[in-house]
């Protein structure tokens, strides 16, 4: 193809164009199709002082972990067969980081409200909540009509860069999820001035739709900066229909983050290469397992 | 012949029937259980007295059958992926029976955190969807283990709104909030009440009125006479063991 912009990266090329102290969305849903490969290569970095914008997962774990996040934004943080991630949920007991904590209809407000650059929009969530209570940077509106309601005017969650990954995309960064929910990885990258995919495969442009229908392309090469191959790369999340969740495995993470020491082993044997070493770690385990 | 052979309804079977009166004659909504009894209960609603409910696989799918819980569905009657799901609960035609870490006297509910939201003694699932859920469709609990510490004079997070913090949060928030009733093991309660705080409305069999008098950390209103949630049917019964739930686990959730 002539003329096709080329945005192939690598993870590393990607987190190489982040900044400590910015402000960061990662699409996905709790433990589902979450960009982990590009998270592992942020672990591996020294980019920290984060703003985390995200439907929290491993993701929103490893990272307080690591003590990178210095504020999130989200609705949630959840391995969702296991509800509670230990890591975030140890990381709120200490007061390791700032929290705004949203509902999950405000938070799409807000990307929304990101995506279409606009200051605010109003939402009827919130109101006689806590999250008002909590937040006291949150402003109502009142409606201009007749009805005179006065809503909650969920601010604009505009991001620095974002993170999603995707079952395909071209070289260009036209993104393709092939599961049956898209989240809100499209919002993500219009939500953000800078914006990276990581999929399972690059394909050729004409590739993407010789099987699936145009509605599967989430994510048009206009709102995409870089794009990165990483096979495997939401692992231990699911994304289906590549692959599902990882189960035994998240349960090892999980078991392992509960306990500081169990938690150095798993951080040694699986996270202190690079990520073709992560992958063999974890093949190597499951065979065990048998 | 069925398997049926059991007369008696166990525990766990009038939390069932008691979480599936929730959608009696609900119409055309979509039924959102949280928790496996009421998953049980919603799917037996639609099996029969509610048959126009829409219910999903828990995930993105519109499931056009039902199966049993934890089976796969073998037909997709629509899509509704997270972003449509919370425009749905937005446009409110939708009754959902979440869980409640706590629970006051005038349905305020807590899944967030217990202690200092600014630093947590227990952190627990943030606040999800029950601000949105609350002030915009029907909204019931399922509560599997009647307790002191959840059925609290406050909650430490206010995440699913009661009807005080709905008024004084004003019209906008009480438009469209509608508590329906809290289930637990131990009996049926709603709001029916001229302030609007919790009252008793049926004591599931076996369960004395002092028996959830003691579990409770405020003063519930009693009524003089308190009745029994219903018996189900042996129709009901037969859908529940051998069709919805017949790995019984419903019986994991609910003490005997």
């Amino acid at each position: 193809m002539t003329g096709a912009l080329d945005k192939r990266m690598t993870p590393d090329e990607i987190v190489g164009r982040l900044r400590s102290g910015m402000t960061l969305g990662i699409g996905g849903w709790g433990s589902r199709r979450k960009p982990m490969a590009l998270v592992r290569a942020l672990l591996r970095s020294d980019v920290t002082d984060l703003t985390l914008v995200s439907y929290g997962g491993p993701d929103v774990g490893l990272l307080a972990q690591a003590g990178r996040i210095r504020k999130l934004i989200t609705a949630f943080t959840t391995l969702d067969s296991i509800p509670l991630e230990p890591h975030f949920r140890a990381a709120r007991e200490r007061g390791a980081f700032e929290l705004v904590e949203l509902d999950e209809a405000m938070f799409m407000q807000g990307l929304t409200a990101g995506a279409q650059r606009l200051p605010f929009l109003p939402i009827r969530a919130g109101l006689g909540s806590d999250v008002l209570r909590v937040n006291p940077q949150l402003r109502t509106v009142t409606s201009p009509y007749e009805d005179g309601e006065e809503l909650v005017a969920v601010p604009a969650l505009r991001m620095d860069a974002a993170l999603v990954h995707m079952n395909r995309a071209d070289r260009s960064g036209n993104g393709q999820y092939l599961g049956p929910d898209p989240y809100f990885d499209d919002l993500f990258c219009e939500a953000a001035d800078t914006a990276y995919v990581s999929c399972e495969r690059v394909v050729e442009s004409a590739a993407l739709t010789e099987h699936a229908a145009p509605q599967t392309m989430l994510i048009s090469r206009h709102s995409v900066t870089g794009v990165a191959e990483t096979p495997k790369g939401a692992h231990f999340t699911s994304c289906v229909p590549d692959y599902g969740r990882d189960e035994p495995f998240q349960k090892a993470y999980a078991t392992a983050a509960a306990d500081p020491d169990a938690w150095d082993a798993f951080r040694t044997r699986f996270l202190a290469g690079d990520e073709r070493a992560y992958h063999l770690a974890v093949q190597t385990w499951h065979k065990e397992q048998r | 012949m069925t398997s049926t052979t059991e007369r008696t309804a166990t525990r766990a079977e009038y939390c069932v029937i008691a979480c599936a009166e929730a959608w009696r004659d609900a119409g055309e909504i979509l039924a959102s259980p949280m928790g496996t009894v009421p998953a049980v209960a919603a799917r037996l609603a639609k099996l029969t007295f509610s048959p126009d409910l829409l219910l999903t696989d828990g995930e993105a799918l519109l499931i056009g059958d039902v199966p049993a819980v934890g089976a796969a569905s073998a037909v997709t009657e629509g899509w509704l992926p997270y972003r449509r799901h919370l425009t749905m609960v937005m446009g409110g035609r939708r009754h959902v029976m979440m869980g409640a870490s706590q629970i006051d006297r005038f349905g305020n509910q807590n899944i967030s955190c217990i202690g200092d939201w600014e630093r947590p003694k227990r952190q627990l699932l943030g606040v999800r969807g029950a601000p949105v859920n609350t002030l915009n469709n029907p909204v019931s609990y399922w509560i599997p283990r009647h307790s002191t510490r959840v059925f609290v004079a406050k909650v430490d997070m206010i995440s699913g709104v009661g009807h005080d913090s709905a008024a004084a949060a004003g019209p906008a928030a009480t438009r469209f909030h509608d508590l329906r009733r809290v289930v637990s093991d131990l009996g049926v309660f709603d709001f029916a009440t001229p302030d609007r705080a919790m009252r008793l409305v049926s004591l599931h069999p076996g369960v004395t009125v002092d028996q959830v008098r003691e579990a409770t950390g405020f003063e519930l209103v009693l009524p003089d006479d308190v009745p029994a949630t219903r018996e189900p049917t042996r129709e009901e019964l037969r859908l529940i063991r051998d069709v919805v739930d017949p790995s019984g686990l419903r019986d994991r959730e609910v003490r005997a």
